[in-house]
C-alpha cells in the first residue's frame, strides 16, 4: 500500500521524488511513526516541501485513505507487516540505500512487536485524548460507529478528518509555483556596473602593486559590482492571449520579486502596440503613457521584453485605426509602432511568444513581427536565449530576424 | 540507532534564557528530522517563532547553537571558512608575534559550518533566513549538507564533521529554494497558534498572567487578526511584547475592555494602523 500511496501522491505532488519516498520508509523503518496521524503529519513534512502544497497533500491523502478505511480498521497492523516484508526483499536489490542493506529480518520482526506495543499504549490514551478533548471538533460522523477497538482505525479516521478539513486552502498560490525556472533564466540578463564606495580588495592587484612597490603593501580596492541592467516588460493581454494568462504571470511576478535589476517598469497593451501603453491589464486610459512619451522616457538604455502571441488580423498591423480594440484611433498602422521600437532600442529588444513553434505557427502577422524584432518561444529555453541575446546585444545570435531576411512578405 | 537518541525534544523548553513552547507536530517533526539525520526546514509567518526553535532544541537537549545568519552577499563558502589575505600580506611586511606567514593555517578562519563540523560534541546548527542569499546559494551548500565536508583549498584538506550537527533551517519565503535542496530537507510549515495555544505561549511567558486579563488580550488580539487589510499582520512577538508593556503599564481590566492601549506595540505600518482605526468602534 506504501507503494500505491507513493505513485498516488506522485500523480498529484510531482515534485514528489524516489529520494523523499526512500526517507519515508527509512522513517517508518526507524519506528518514529506510530500511528496515523504520525504518519499524515511526518509523511506531509518529508513529501511535501511548500506550504502551497498542504492543500494538495491534503486532498491526495483524504482521497486515498477515503476508501482504505474499512480495510483498514481491522488491518493495519496487518498492513505495515504485510509491508515490511515486502520490502525486506527491496532491500537485496542493489541500489536501495545503504542503511536498508544493514537491516535483517529479525530485526525489523523485533522493531515491528515493540512499535505494536507502543501503539497499543498510545491507543489507550488517544482514546481518551479524543474523548476529553469532545467529539465535536470532529463531527460525530464515524468515530462511534467506527468502534475503537483498534488504534490505526481512529487515528486513521482523524488523520483524515484532519485532512478533509482543508485548512491550508488560503496557502494555495499557485501562481508563484514554477517563478524559480523563470528567475533563473532572467539572471543570465546581467551587465555588471560600479557601485558606491571602492572598498572590495582586488587581490591580483594588490599583489601587483605590492611587487612592483618593492614589497611595501599597496592595498588596491575597487568598486563594488552590480547589475546595472534596467528592464521594461511589456505584456500582450486579453483575446488570444487569455489561456498564456498563467505563463505571462509567472514572468511578470519573477521578474518583479528579483531584486536583480536596477529598474524595473512593465507596461499592457492588447494585440498590437499602439499609441498607448497602459499601466495596468484592464487598460484604462487614464493610467497610460503615450507612445511618445514612452519613447522620450526611456532611452535606449533599457532591456525591452515582449510578450504576446503576435496573433492578429492583418489589418491591425497593416491599417491606420486598425486598433480594434482600443478605440480604432491611431493613425499610424500597428506596424509603424513596432518599427519605432526595433529602432528605437536596437539590440535591446526581444520578443517572447507564447504560442507553440508548430508548422503552422508562420501566421503572417507573427512572421512580419519577427522579421522586425527577434523572437523567441516563451520556454525556459527560449527565455534563457533570449537573455543571453539581450545581454550581449545580440551579438552571435542567430535571430528571426536574420532567419526571415529576404523572405518575401506580400505585405511589402 | 537506539530508542534512547530520538524523541529527544520534548517541544517545552522553560529556563532563563529560552521560553519556547512547540505544538506536538511541530515537537514530533524535530525528533524525526534529527533521527533522520536531516536538516530540518521551517517556514511559517513572521514572529511565529521561526529562529527561537533551534534556541529552544540547543537549550532543551544541552547543546552548544552555532548561528550561522544568511544576507544577501552571503555566500556558501563563507559557511565553510575564510583565508584573511590581507593579514598575511600585513604580517609578510610588518611581522607578527602571534601568526607564523609561513603557515597558511594560522590565516584559515572556520566560518559557522566549519565551527560546526570540528566541535568535539554534536551541535545545534541554525541557518537563519536561507532565502535572503542568492538564488543559487542553496544548491551550493548540498554536497556540505549531504556528506558533512568540505575543502579548504589553500591549505588542501578536508574538514569532515566529527559529529552530525542538528541543521535547521529558516526561510521567509522570499525566494523559492531549488528541488534538489528541497529533496533532502525535511519540511515543517509553523501554523498561526490556534488561541488556546497562544494562551499556553502567554502563561509560559508571563505566568503570573491573571486569566480575564489574557482573554481579554487574545481578544482583541485575534480581532486584529481578522482585519484582512493589514499588511502586517501582529504576530506572536507582538503580541508578548504587547502583554509586556501592558503589565508595566500596570492597566486595569476596565480599560482594557474599553480599547486596545498602545496599539502601536502591536501595529506597525501607518496605513496598517488606519485601516484598524477605520474598524474600531472604540477610543484607542
Amino acid at each position: 500500500m506504501f507503494v500505491e500511496y507513493f505513485y498516488y501522491l506522485k500523480e498529484i505532488l510531482p515534485s514528489v521524488s524516489i529520494t523523499e519516498y526512500m526517507t519515508l520508509l527509512q522513517a517508518l523503518n526507524k519506528g518514529l511513526i506510530h500511528n496515523m496521524m504520525d504518519f499524515y503529519y511526518i509523511s506531509r513534512s518529508i513529501l511535501c516541501k511548500n506550504e502551497h502544497h498542504y492543500d494538495l497533500y491534503d486532498i491526495a491523502f483524504a482521497n486515498f485513505f477515503k476508501d482504505a478505511s474499512i480495510k483498514l480498521t481491522d488491518d493495519i497492523n496487518q498492513e505495515i507487516w504485510k509491508w515490511l516484508q515486502k520490502n525486506t526483499e527491496v532491500l537485496n536489490f542493489p541500489f536501495s540505500i545503504r542503511e536498508f542493506q544493514n537491516v535483517n529480518l529479525e530485526e525489523l520482526e523485533r522493531r515491528f512487536e515493540q512499535l505494536l506495543k507502543e501503539q497499543n499504549e498510545r491507543h489507550d490514551y488517544g482514546n481518551k485524548w479524543i474523548g476529553t478533548q469532545g467529539q465535536s471538533q470532529f463531527g460525530n460522523s464515524g468515530l462511534n460507529t467506527m468502534g475503537i477497538k483498534v488504534a490505526g482505525g481512529v487515528g486513521l479516521r482523524r488523520a483524515v478528518i484532519i485532512a478533509q478539513k482543508r485548512i491550508f486552502k488560503d496557502y494555495r498560490k499557485d501562481i508563484i509555483i514554477g517563478t524559480r525556472q523563470i528567475k533563473v533564466a532572467l539572471k543570465r540578463l546581467r551587465k555588471l556596473g560600479d557601485i558606491g564606495k571602492p572598498n572590495e580588495l582586488n587581490l591580483d592587484k594588490t599583489i601587483d602593486l605590492t611587487a612592483k612597490n618593492g614589497g611595501d603593501i599597496d592595498l588596491f580596492f575597487e568598486k563594488r559590482k552590480k547589475n546595472n541592467v534596467k528592464l521594461i516588460l511589456l505584456m500582450d493581454v486579453g483575446g488570444t492571449m487569455d489561456p498564456y494568462i498563467h505563463q505571462v504571470n509567472l514572468l511578470f511576478s519573477a521578474a518583479n520579486h528579483m531584486s536583480h535589476w536596477k529598474d524595473f517598469k512593465y507596461y499592457y497593451f492588447h494585440n498590437c502596440i499602439y499609441d498607448k501603453l497602459y499601466k495596468n491589464a484592464a487598460r484604462t486610459p487614464q493610467r497610460a503613457i503615450d507612445f511618445d512619451d514612452f519613447l522620450r522616457k526611456y532611452k535606449n538604455s533599457y532591456r525591452i521584453i515582449i510578450v504576446g502571441d503576435q496573433c492578429m488580423h492583418r489589418s491591425e498591423l497593416k491599417n491606420p485605426r486598425g486598433a480594434i480594440y482600443d478605440g480604432a484611433t491611431n493613425k499610424k498602422p500597428g506596424i509603424y509602432y513596432i518599427e519605432e521600437i526595433a529602432q528605437h532600442f536596437k539590440n535591446n529588444v526581444v520578443w517572447l511568444n507564447p504560442e507553440p513553434n508548430t508548422v503552422e505557427w508562420m501566421s503572417w502577422t507573427r512572421l512580419v513581427i519577427s522579421k522586425i524584432i527577434p523572437t523567441y518561444p516563451f520556454t525556459i529555453e527560449g527565455v534563457e536565449k533570449a537573455m543571453d541575446y539581450l545581454r550581449t546585444n545580440g551579438k552571435n545570435s542567430y535571430t528571426t530576424v536574420q532567419q526571415l531576411k529576404g523572405v518575401p512578405l506580400a505585405f511589402y | 540507532m537506539s530508542n534512547a537518541s530520538f524523541n529527544q525534544f520534548k517541544g517545552n523548553v522553560n529556563t532563563e534564557r529560552v521560553q519556547y513552547i512547540a505544538d506536538p507536530q511541530l515537537r514530533n517533526i524535530v525528533n524525526v528530522s534529527i533521527a533522520l539525520e536531516r536538516p530540518l526546514l521551517v517556514k511559517g509567518e513572521p514572529g511565529t517563532g521561526k529562529t527561537l526553535l533551534s534556541h529552544a532544541i540547543a537549550e532543551a537537549l544541552g547543546k552548544r547553537l552555532i548561528i550561522w545568519n544568511i544576507k544577501s552577499t552571503t555566500e556558501a563558502i563563507d559557511g565553510c571558512y575564510m583565508y584573511d589575505t590581507v593579514q598575511r600580506l600585513n604580517d609578510s611586511r610588518f611581522g607578527s608575534d602571534d601568526r607564523n606567514v609561513n603557515n597558511i593555517k594560522d590565516y584559515i578562519t572556520l566560518g559557522p559550518l566549519g565551527d560546526a563540523f570540528v566541535s568535539e560534541e554534536q551541535v545545534v546548527l541554525l541557518i537563519d533566513e536561507i532565502d535572503k542569499a542568492d538564488i543559487e546559494f542553496p544548491n551550493d551548500l548540498l554536497q556540505e549538507l549531504d556528506v558533512m565536508e568540505f575543502y579548504i583549498k589553500e591549505t588542501k584538506e578536508f574538514i569532515k564533521a566529527k559529529t552530525r550537527p542538528i541543521v535547521i533551517i529558516t526561510s521567509n519565503n522570499e525566494k523559492e529554494l531549488p528541488d534538489a535542496f528541497l529533496r533532502r530537507c525535511v519540511f515543517h510549515w509553523i501554523e498561526f497558534p490556534s488561541k488556546e495555544f497562544m494562551a499556553e505561549i502567554c502563561n509560559l511567558h508571563y505566568p503570573n498572567l491573571k486569566k480575564n486579563l489574557l482573554d481579554q488580550c487574545l481578544k482583541h488580539f485575534y480581532w486584529l487578526r481578522t482585519i484582512t487589510k493589514i499588511r502586517k499582520m501582529p504576530s506572536t512577538s507582538e503580541l508578548l511584547d504587547w502583554i509586556g508593556v501592558l503589565l508595566k503599564s500596570g492597566i486595569s481590566i476596565d480599560e482594557l475592555m474599553k480599547g486596545i492601549p498602545f496599539l502601536g506595540v502591536l501595529i506597525k505600518k501607518e496605513k496598517d494602523l488606519e485601516a484598524v482605526l477605520a474598524k474600531a468602534q472604540f477610543p484607542t
